[in-house]
């Protein structure tokens, strides 16, 4: 099974290698976010609000590790859409499940990478420290790639079935949970009908957790749990979901249709 | 049991896409070491048996059996011994040759993939792209790598959707002659669909002419000829294509 998993990645990382565009997927963009936030925070801490550095940089870099996490999965099958290479992929004597595997491990190389760059950037540029998390790093960064990993899934179902038309998900699926998530701004801001909606999302829970280990100096393990409780539901039906997508997109015969077309 | 040198069979295949019937009750068998033709105009079923016979598309009704296994249970053990190409699909175009057939043939568990890709590549005569990235070749070598990925595994039965579309007649004639030699050589058992009646005549050991998903005519080339009272497939083509019928 690894081997072919492995063959999988590999497949994706000569894309890396080959393709500028992909890669500057991983670095420019977040870079670009970074510099624009990072100046906006700079604003916000001369016009009063201290911690702003803190708050919108911390929120800006795991946002970015639940984005890139998400966009490796969509984009990797969208690509095959694109090079007409699916096909190739799904007659290959791979399971579906090791296809997923491959693009969620590439999310992770993904988000690493993308978390370093960012990482050594804000402390550069403005003297933001990531590793003031302690240890509650790693499994918030953990949380926000399982959740990545669960929208990807879902918004690769749908491609697979709309097809063409639902390219947009891969872009704005992200968007449409970020506001309910609570990135830039503590869960008691929104509207109180909100918030219990935004509580459904790991998101929420580990960026106020991100807020109150940043505010208080010390680590805040606590919202971990209901994070990852919620990461294995949201993972099983994301994985149920895919399953149950693909039978209908075999049956209906539109995988070749969109492989083909 | 399948009979003995049998390797496909399909029984009583159906498949309807929302009230349109595109294979209708189709049943048929390819021996090892044949060449098999599936005809038809365009909508007759073809594509879509492909892919039923690939397992792209679940099928309405009927079985699918390769190897003697049935393709519904055991999809991916029959995948490891076939393999598909096809005009309308390709490889990455923006990796190399090497680094595309390096992944397939990991993909595919083949051992000593230098050798292979450099064989398969002699084969098709085309040992100079190795390095080359897939987007810059001509559409004559894309066919033929593409072609060497469908052998990467060693086949025994091969899959090709209008193989040779998109080439010029001296490769085409190339790759049909490459075709033959595996098949002589490996006891291959292809699955061939083209537009080009002359190719079939000179490719295929049989023949199964395809209307509206329905089997309309099965044989030898010389058989069919004979039974259209036709000087050229193509003429054949043309007659069923319009609605006419061959003699029994």
């Amino acid at each position: 099974m690894w081997n072919r998993v492995g063959a999988l990645l590999l497949r994706y990382l000569y894309l890396y290698r080959r393709s500028l565009a992909r890669s500057m997927e991983i670095f420019f963009w977040p870079v670009m976010d970074l510099l624009v936030w990072g100046f906006v925070s700079v604003y916000f801490q001369r016009v009063g609000a201290p911690r702003a550095v803190l708050f919108l940089l911390g929120g800006l870099i795991f946002w970015d590790v639940f984005y890139r996490s998400q966009q490796a999965i969509t984009l990797s099958l969208t690509e095959e859409i694109w090079v007409r290479n699916l096909l190739n992929v799904f007659i290959a004597p791979v399971r579906i499940g090791e296809v997923v595997l491959a693009t969620c491990l590439l999310g992770l190389i993904r988000a690493l990478l993308s978390t370093a760059v960012l990482g050594i950037l804000a402390f550069v540029l403005y003297r933001f420290d990531l590793l003031l998390l302690g240890p509650a790093l790693l499994p918030y960064f953990a949380s926000l790639l399982l959740f990545g990993w669960a929208v990807g899934m879902c918004t690769m179902a749908v491609i697979l079935r709309f097809g063409h038309a639902a390219e947009a998900l891969i872009w704005g699926t992200p968007f449409l949970l970020q506001p309910i998530s609570a990135v830039f701004y503590p869960l008691g801001v929104l509207p109180s009908w909100l918030r219990g909606v935004a509580l459904l999302l790991p998101s929420t829970h580990v960026f106020e957790g991100m807020r109150a280990t940043l505010a208080n100096g010390r680590p805040e393990l606590a919202p971990l749990l209901p994070a990852f409780a919620l990461n294995a539901v949201y993972l099983a039906a994301a994985g149920g979901f895919f399953g149950w997508m693909l039978g209908r997109v075999r049956e209906k015969g539109y995988l070749a249709r969109l492989a083909m077309e | 049991m399948p009979e003995p040198g049998i390797v496909l069979e399909v029984e009583h295949l159906t498949k309807r896409f929302d009230g349109l019937t595109a294979v209708d009750d189709l049943s048929f068998s390819a021996r090892r070491g044949e060449i098999l033709g599936l005809l038809g105009p365009n909508g007759a079923g073809k594509t879509t048996t492909i892919q039923l016979m690939l397992g792209l598309t679940a099928p309405t009704s009927g079985r699918i059996r390769v190897f003697g296994l049935e393709l519904a249970r055991h999809r991916r053990e029959i995948l490891q011994r076939v393999n598909f190409s096809s005009a309308y699909i390709s490889l990455p175009f923006n990796l190399s040759v090497r680094e595309n057939l390096d992944v397939f043939g990991r993909l595919y568990g083949v051992p000593d993939r230098r050798r292979r890709i450099a064989e398969l590549l002699a084969l098709f005569e085309i040992p100079e792209v190795i390095h080359t990235v897939t987007g810059k070749l001509s559409s004559g070598q894309v066919t033929r790598v593409n072609l060497c990925k469908a052998f990467l595994n060693d086949p025994q039965v091969l899959f090709l959707d209008e193989p040779t579309a998109s080439l010029d007649p001296d490769i085409a004639e190339k790759v049909r002659n490459a075709l033959k030699r595996v098949q002589r050589e490996r006891g291959v058992t292809m699955i061939y669909t083209s537009h080009n009646m002359r190719e079939i005549e000179l490719v295929c050991d049989r023949v199964i002419f395809l209307m509206h998903g329905r089997m309309v005519a099965e044989g030898t080339p010389r058989e069919i000829l004979e039974r259209a009272d036709a000087e050229s497939l193509e003429k054949v083509f043309i007659t069923i294509a319009r609605g006419g019928a061959l003699r029994d």
